[in-house]
């Protein structure tokens, strides 16, 4: 018997060691990291294809405030990972203050995003798009617009309230650095799927 | 002392990986006011931001430093499902040609 194929002993029971040497609950995570990346495939493939189908897709974006605003929600989010990098490192090292001040910058970066975000909706709403309707063309502009950015956002809002629950136990000693880990892992994904999202669905409509 | 060293190195050894991520976003904008075909521009944005999303899961979700069975594991298989995915896209073109252009 290797010791690949049995790992740990407990209760005469045996438990198969993992096949990436990673704890369950990380590979849990990259599990479910994959199949919402597939998710928001098939979100931007949807988009895609009624985008491509439509000859008058609008292109309501305007440098100032849509792409200005999408730029610096970007370099919030992008940042946000870095401080998530070392809220990770200052767990596994042992400084809960250190790892929590990252944290909260990343709740910090990542409230700072979605304010922008729910700041850039209203504008799109003020201008008259609604889920079914818009002043300028194919009425499922709005549909794929809100549907693929409030799922993003949604996960934006998710990860903010995670990494706060996270903050807390970790910091009170209910939670170990793993948990701190697997969060930021998470939250990395996040920023993963906007760097999609603005080229595909901001950028390719912009007002000339 | 020393975990305050190690802290500021881990953010100072992904800096390289921060500013290319930032750098992407800023040519991305840079080359969608450019006057290239829409065919051109999506291929050349996918591009960067595949380079972009790689260069996060490497790095930043640190699936480099992982066993490569990992990756072997979650990546192709992820890859393969989006790429059938492309299917549709006869279809969305046929439509395009059924439908008048707008006066």
């Amino acid at each position: 018997m290797s010791n690949t194929e049995v790992a740990v002993h407990v209760h005469g029971g045996m438990i198969e060691g993992s096949p990436y040497a990673i704890p369950s609950r990380k590979l849990t995570m990259w599990l479910f990291i994959i199949s919402d990346a597939v998710t928001f495939g098939a979100l931007l493939f949807g988009y895609g294809y009624l985008r491509t189908a439509s000859s008058d897709w609008p292109t309501p974006f305007k440098f100032n405030p849509s792409i200005l605003n999408v730029m610096i929600m970007t370099v919030a989010l992008i940042t946000s990972s870095l401080t998530m990098l070392g809220a990770v490192d200052s767990a596994k090292l042992g400084n809960k203050p250190k790892a929590n001040r990252f944290l909260w910058s990343t709740i910090l970066l990542g409230v700072i995003f979605a304010g922008l975000h729910i700041r850039e909706w209203f504008g799109l709403i003020d201008e008259g798009v609604r889920l079914f309707q818009n002043p300028w063309g194919s009425p499922l502009f709005g549909a794929t617009f809100f549907c693929i950015t409030g799922l993003h956002l949604l996960h934006v809002t998710a990860g903010v309230v995670a990494i706060a629950v996270v903050s807390r136990g970790f910091s009170r000693g209910r939670l170990t650095p793993g948990h701190v880990e697997t969060t930021g892992l998470y939250w990395h994904f996040v920023d993963l799927v906007w760097m999609f999202v603005v080229p595909l669905v901001y950028l390719l409509n912009i007002s000339r | 002392m020393a975990d305050s060293r190690a802290s500021k190195n881990v953010i100072v050894k992904y800096l390289p990986v921060y500013f290319v991520l930032l750098g992407i976003a800023v040519v991305e904008v840079f080359l969608a006011y450019q006057h290239f075909s829409t065919r051109f521009l999506i291929a050349i944005l996918l591009a960067l931001a595949i380079c972009g999303s790689s260069l996060a899961v490497m790095y930043f979700m640190h699936l480099a430093e992982e066993r490569r069975s990992l990756f072997l594991t979650l990546i192709p298989a992820t890859i393969f499902v989006l790429l059938m995915m492309n299917m549709i896209w006869s279809d969305s073109f046929r439509l395009l040609h059924m439908k008048p252009f707008p006066h």
